[in-house]
């Protein structure tokens, strides 16, 4: 299983990024084979609207089953869920510590998206 | 006659030129205010709405029976506005623009089109001028379908002065597109020049007849001139910095009725405008 992780660094020591659509970088961890990829999301920074959305298919194509980030909008949390994929929000300092809290089960699905928008 | 007033820069005087050369225009003149997220021409114009048109977008409904998940509408759509995996896609009509290529793709004709409303248009007859007013619904995002529904509006017969929204952007392109001339006012400041430069840029990448009016002279200096003189551009009128004209704006009033000192000054710039427009081939910018 592959886990998407928000983050503006290259690595797992890296900060956790707060915010899902304008994440600079996705780290997807996959449990099975212990393998790091990194997924670019530049493209989204500047975008004035739909980078959720974007973010959302981004990971999606990338096969991630679970994100992990600071905080997920009502258009992403729409698609994350229409394709499956379980949203966990996390306060964790950096990607390691959040895998980490994955693992041991600290953290809780999400029920829905834990911010507005940001427009409209 | 089909005149554009644009700025780079908000605030620097679009309205108070477009509604005060429209008042001075000899003849039926149409004004079509396109600001249409901050619509204000109807403050110094009055009058009630004789008409109002809603107008809406398309926007896609999918039937979930034919559809087969192909994923071939959400490849196609450039904003996002319609996103499939695999499944019936989902639909954000708040991001949609309503181009209809979602459903000239699908290959399974399960793609129809509802309206979606994005705003009204109003219209007034005011003396000899028809204002046509766009109003955008707050928190839809896209307004350059609505700003050629106010374009829509206008008779052919009638010269039309448009009223930009200001910057660079979509709803401005949208505004210029098919002007035959466009005057970009402008303050005399740093910031003033500055989003001239970008104002003018754009106009030239579409290929328009240009001039430039300086508003409130006397509050900066004279990089505008300086600047236009290097870059070859016609300063077709300065306006000064006039207490006297700020006090008429605050109570809604026009500059040539309360001051009617400035009308010849803007019938001399309707002169100057009608110059540009016939020596397009010299003062078109490319």
């Amino acid at each position: 299983m592959k886990i998407a992780f928000t983050t503006s660094g290259d690595g797992p020591d890296a900060p956790l990024d707060s915010r899902f659509g304008r994440a600079p970088k996705f780290l997807v961890y996959d449990l099975d084979g212990d393998a790091w990829q990194m997924l670019d999301n530049a493209q989204n920074l500047g975008a004035a609207q739909g980078a959720g959305i974007q973010a959302a298919e981004t990971v999606v194509r990338a096969g991630a089953r679970a994100v992990v980030t600071g905080h997920c909008g009502p258009k992403a949390f729409r698609v994350l869920a229409a394709a499956g994929v379980t949203v966990y929000n996390s306060a964790a300092p950096t990607v390691a510590t959040a895998l980490a809290d994955f693992r041991a089960g600290r953290l809780a699905p999400a029920r829905g998206a834990d911010v507005e928008g940001h427009w409209a | 006659m089909n005149l554009a007033i644009a700025s780079g820069k908000g605030g620097t005087g679009k309205t108070t030129l477009a509604v005060n050369l429209a008042r001075v225009i000899g003849g039926p003149v149409q004004l079509l205010d396109c600001d249409v997220e901050a619509p204000n021409a109807h403050l110094f114009l009055g009058g009630p709405a004789r008409e109002r048109r809603v107008i809406g977008i398309p926007v896609p409904e999918v039937d979930p029976h034919r559809c087969d998940g192909c994923g071939e509408c959400g490849r196609f759509c450039a904003w996002h506005a319609i996103v499939s995996f695999g499944t019936t896609p989902l639909v954000f009509p708040e991001l949609c623009h309503g181009c209809g290529g979602c459903a000239l793709v699908c290959p399974r004709g399960a793609i129809r089109e509802t309206e979606r409303r994005i705003g009204e248009v109003e219209i007034r007859q005011v003396d000899h001028i028809t204002l046509v007013t766009g109003r955008l619904d707050v928190g839809v995002a896209a307004a350059p379908p609505l700003v050629a529904a106010v374009k829509a509006a206008r008779r052919e017969d009638v010269p039309a002065i448009l009223d930009a929204p200001p910057g660079t952007s979509c709803p401005v392109v949208a505004t210029l597109r098919g002007a035959d001339a466009v005057l970009l006012v402008a303050e005399p400041t740093p910031f003033g020049l500055h989003d001239l430069e970008l104002a003018v840029a754009t106009v030239r990448e579409m290929g328009l007849a240009l001039g430039v009016v300086v508003n409130r002279m006397g509050s900066g200096d004279d990089r505008v001139q300086r600047w236009c003189a290097g870059e070859g551009l016609p300063v077709l009128l300065e306006i000064p910095d006039d207490l006297r004209v700020a006090q008429a704006y605050s109570r809604g009033e026009l500059m040539v009725d309360a001051v009617p000192a400035y009308r010849p000054l803007l019938t001399g710039l309707l002169a100057r405008i009608a110059d540009l427009t016939r020596a397009t081939g010299t003062v078109r910018a490319r």
